[in-house]
């Protein structure tokens, strides 16, 4: 494995920038990460020597210009494939150690205080969903993720239809979502940040923008974000956010989103009660801006072909006014 | 129909060309058919070996063709040369047509053309059998580009997850295609498994014992006892998921008790051992190659052959590592890990073997060679970054991201297609009576090195960047852009190297250098018998007593007492290769041809309407009544 972060980024100069960010497995934000990171390094440099000590071997056997065929030559060689053999077998149990050790630390439980969040997959989206004690307060969302640093994370994992993987390089490693199975996975955020994620099983034709975005906060940002979340969508202040509603409510969009309080029910598609508070929409491919909006709202299909949200063909101000409705969804 | 033979004599008869009268019979005995028909009703496996050879790397025209267009899809963010729709087509039918066209069946082929050479008999047992597989497999082929370029290609992967690939997410035939071309190509390896297992082990040259068997050999053996116990289990998830599309059975709908994870395991199970199926052939070559250049017996005949068992047996035992990600408990996944890792000793063993075997021999830097070295190198990296994918925590990282892509390639391409690449140069001088063009195997080579390193090697890293795996585009945000680019230039310096190597072949077909009985100074007994190795293989079998009877034995003993005037095989005994007694096998016949034809139209009939099974079934009843009428014809 002569490739890797810090590895092939000094071959690879130019590209050094990757080798940090937003999407990285190599800058990890949680406990779970860094080990994984540890070990990453650890494997790295023990298959580098080994490779590189295996192709100056080579290298010398093919070059040598002396032709022996002794008995004591064969010898010499049977002894050397055993000890190399040997050494081999040697790196590999270290390796199983090192791994083992590792993914053992990686599962332990989280403890009853750990936040439990729902992820279930969709083709191609992510609904999100904070249980509370009562369903009253039960928080939904979609595609955007809010976590406290510190505190252990539970991530309850399901599929509506195919399967899908949940995936946060910066945060832990892949867990599938299985339709007729649930599926966990444990991580403790360690820093602040926004962090990208993508469904990394293939899911058909969107796989390519199913993503997902994470911000980890400070426990205070994090639960004054739950409260503004458990509220009901806000009552249209203006003339224009109510013609707005009124164009969402007569058109197809209430068969399949929910906007609690503002009296759609659907529940098919992304809930859209505080759809002006999330930074990205179509599952964190478009930035959340009223053109982009706008732009989806008409034509989903040349942004994504093949998502499952019809084209709407509505005349400009109703669009305007829709989605004036639509941003004044805090 | 058989003669017990034990005591055939066994004479100090110089000449393995056999005399000018046993020539001309033994001509008129084995003549193929004349004539276009004469094509159709071929039963010689050298001709059915290089038919799979010549219709995989049409196939590996057509995957790598699908290659390139997705490279250039991927070359820039939100790119609009493919859409998604034709995206899914192609990267399904890339993985299927490399994986079931080219490098299993070209590996069958080139273990079809040489094992009876190399083990010095006439031809596989069952000749008619074998041109079924060769024909199975053609009109699979056949069939899934139709499908295809009728916009009918499969488009849920050639791992088919369900329920992705079941009938509720997946309707329409695209999906049909590939399960029934599972039935084709698995069943034509079964064929080629069954007819070389018995070559190995009931075939051998008078003296052959299992200890002197070739190397090559041995792998092929290994691969071919893999195939039997693998490729069931792909036919029975294929005609399970077939059932669940077509007749709504449930075996992987959770709604209703099923399992999708059903599917995962018993698709691994034979998908795994595949990779191995397509890698032990190479070792063989490997093998070869470095005894002909290095001019010595390779170093550790044992402990190879005991390496090549034991990867046989391990190949099974590491099926979970595709599924790490699905939530399978902790201690099972450590089993998995174990295994996966172990696997490398027997590997590491064979390499450290080949070293031994190179160090202290001066080798001839021949083309065959410098390929042999450029598998080294490359393999070497990907079984290293195999190591990372067996460990759990992180394959979760890596685990369906350009970077399996990256491992995945090195170890089929460097592992695989190197050593063929070397071993075709090696033997098509046997194949042809000409030598390959030296000159522009070297460049093949140069432009396949550097553009393999540089197509695949950025993919490492962009897998650790977060690219997953099987995306038609990606936003320009997320970075991936300047690798992917690099990636798109090296798949184009690929297309070179391969289009080399195919005006190399043209070319040297027509003018290449005439190539003599033993042109490498090899060991094994394909080098014995002219080049190209006339219809019957050998005038006179050989009797060997050592392990490179070319090297050890200045003039060949040879077999005396076979009649020349028929088929006949020479049967041994499987352990030490003593003479049993003699088997007449069939001839040329269309039959395998036809039974082919009405068994494909029922599969893939059945995939538009059931009623077509049976008919199809029906339909071939009339020739294989046929082929047991003939069968008894003296």
């Amino acid at each position: 494995m002569r490739r890797t972060g810090r590895g092939s980024c000094a071959a690879l100069f130019l590209f050094a920038a990757g080798c940090r960010g937003v999407y990285s497995t190599l800058d990890p934000a949680t406990r779970e990460a860094a080990r994984i990171t540890t070990l990453h390094w650890v494997m790295y440099w023990m298959c580098a020597a080994f490779f590189v000590a295996m192709m100056t071997v080579l290298a010398v056997a093919v070059s040598r210009q002396r032709r022996s065929e002794t008995p004591e030559g064969d010898r010499r060689r049977s002894v050397s494939v055993a000890v190399a053999a040997g050494i081999s077998t040697g790196l590999l149990l270290v390796l199983l150690a090192a791994s083992v050790v590792t993914g053992h630390a990686n599962v332990a439980p989280a403890g009853a205080k750990a936040l439990e969040i729902e992820v279930i997959g969709h083709q191609w989206w992510w609904e999100v969903r904070y249980p509370a004690r009562s369903s009253a307060h039960d928080v939904t969302t979609a595609n955007e993720i809010h976590v406290p640093v510190g505190r252990a994370v539970r991530l309850q994992l399901s599929s509506g239809d195919v399967i899908h993987s949940f995936w946060v390089p910066n945060l832990h490693g892949k867990k599938d979502l299985i339709p007729g199975r649930r599926t966990s996975q444990v991580f403790h955020v360690e820093k602040e940040g926004t962090f990208r994620g993508q469904c990394a099983e293939f899911c058909g034709y969107q796989h390519a923008h199913m993503g997902l975005v994470v911000f980890a906060e400070s426990p205070r940002l994090f639960e004054a974000w739950l409260d503004r979340q458990r509220r009901l969508a806000s009552e249209p202040a203006g003339g224009a956010e109510r013609h707005g509603r009124e164009v969402f409510l007569s058109s197809p969009c209430v068969l399949c989103h929910t906007i609690r309080g503002g009296g759609a029910f659907g529940h098919k598609a992304p809930d859209l009660t505080h759809l002006a508070s999330r930074t990205t929409i179509a599952s964190a491919t478009l930035p959340n801006t009223p053109g982009h909006l706008a732009g989806w709202v008409t034509d989903p299909q040349s942004i994504k072909p093949g998502n499952r949200m019809p084209p709407n063909i509505l005349a400009a101000n109703d669009l305007d006014d829709l989605v004036s409705y639509l941003r004044s969804l805090r | 129909m058989s003669s017990t033979a034990r005591s055939l004599p066994v004479e100090q008869e110089p000449d393995l060309g056999g005399t000018e009268k046993e020539r001309s019979e033994l001509d008129r005995a084995w003549r193929e058919r004349s004539g276009f028909l004469g094509l159709l009703a071929s039963a010689d496996h050298k001709t059915i070996g290089k038919r799979y050879i010549v219709t995989a790397f049409g196939f590996f025209v057509l995957g790598g063709l699908e290659a390139l267009a997705m490279r250039l899809q991927l070359a820039r963010p939100e790119n609009r040369f493919l859409n998604p729709d034709l995206y899914d087509q192609i990267f399904t039918m890339h993985g299927t047509t490399m994986m079931f066209f080219f490098a299993v069946p070209v590996m069958l082929g080139i273990g079809l053309y040489f094992v009876p050479l190399m083990v010095g008999t006439r031809n596989v047992p069952f000749p008619r059998l074998n041109a079924v597989g060769y024909w199975f497999y053609l009109i699979g082929g056949v069939y899934l580009y139709s499908s295809f370029f009728a916009n009918g290609g499969p488009d849920a992967g050639w791992f088919d997850y369900v329920p992705l690939a079941g009938s509720e997410f997946s309707s329409g035939h695209r999906v049909d295609a590939w399960v029934q071309i599972i039935n084709f190509t698995e069943v034509s390896a079964l064929i080629v498994a069954s007819s070389l297992i018995v070559t190995v082990f009931k075939q051998r040259a008078p003296g052959m014992s299992l200890n002197r068997i070739p190397l090559f050999v041995w792998s092929i053996l290994v691969t071919m006892i893999m195939v039997i116990f693998a490729m069931p289990a792909v036919i029975f998830a294929a005609g399970s998921l077939n059932s669940d599309r077509t007749i709504g059975t449930h075996f992987f709908n959770a709604a209703e008790g099923g399992d999708a994870l059903l599917w995962q395991h018993s698709f691994w199970f034979f998908g795994h051992p595949e990779v191995y199926i397509i890698f032990l052939p190479a070792l063989g070559m490997v093998a070869t190659i470095l005894s002909a250049s290095c001019r010595r017996e390779v170093f550790g005949y044992t402990a190879i052959v005991l390496s090549l068992v034991s990867t046989g047996f391990l190949g099974f035992g590491l099926w979970v590592h595709h599924m790490f990600a699905t939530g399978l408990p902790q201690m099972g996944q450590s089993f998995f890990t174990a295994a996966s890792l172990m696997i490398a000793i027997p590997t590491g063993v064979q390499l450290f073997c080949w070293i031994a075997t190179i160090w202290g021999s001066r080798p001839r830097l021949e083309p065959h060679l410098l390929f042999v070295l450029g598998f080294f190198f490359i393999f070497v990296i990907g079984g290293l970054t195999g190591l990372m994918l067996a460990s759990v925590p992180l394959d979760l990282q890596v685990h369906d991201t350009f970077f399996v892509v990256g491992h995945l390639h090195y170890v089929l391409i460097g592992g695989a297609v190197f050593p063929l690449l070397g071993a075709l140069y090696y033997w098509f001088p046997k194949m042809t009576g000409r030598f390959l063009g030296r000159r522009l195997a070297f460049f093949t080579f140069g432009f396949l090195f550097l553009g393999f390193n540089l197509t695949f090697f950025p993919m490492h890293e962009l897998g650790f960047m977060g690219m997953p795996r099987r995306v038609y585009t990606y936003l320009p945000e997320k970075g991936w852009g300047p690798l992917n680019l690099l990636s798109t230039i090296g798949a184009g310096l690929i297309a070179v190297a391969i289009l080399l190597f195919f005006v190399n072949v043209v070319r040297s077909l027509r003018r290449g250098a005439r190539a003599g009985m033993n042109p490498w100074g090899a060991e094994t007994l394909e080098w014995a018998t002219e080049s190209p190795p006339p219809v019957y293989n050998f005038g006179r079998l050989p009797v060997v007593s050592s392990r490179s009877p070319l090297w050890e034995e200045k003039e060949l003993p040879v077999v005396t007492g076979l009649r020349t005037d028929r088929r006949e095989l020479l049967v041994t005994h499987a352990l030490d290769g003593t003479p049993s007694h003699r088997e007449e096998v069939p001839g040329p016949s269309a039959l395998p041809l036809i039974i082919s034809i009405t068994m494909s139209i029922g599969l893939i009939g059945s995939v538009f309407a059931v009623l077509w099974l049976p008919a199809g079934a029906l339909a071939s009843i009339p020739p294989a009544l046929a082929w047991y009428w003939t069968e008894d014809e003296p």
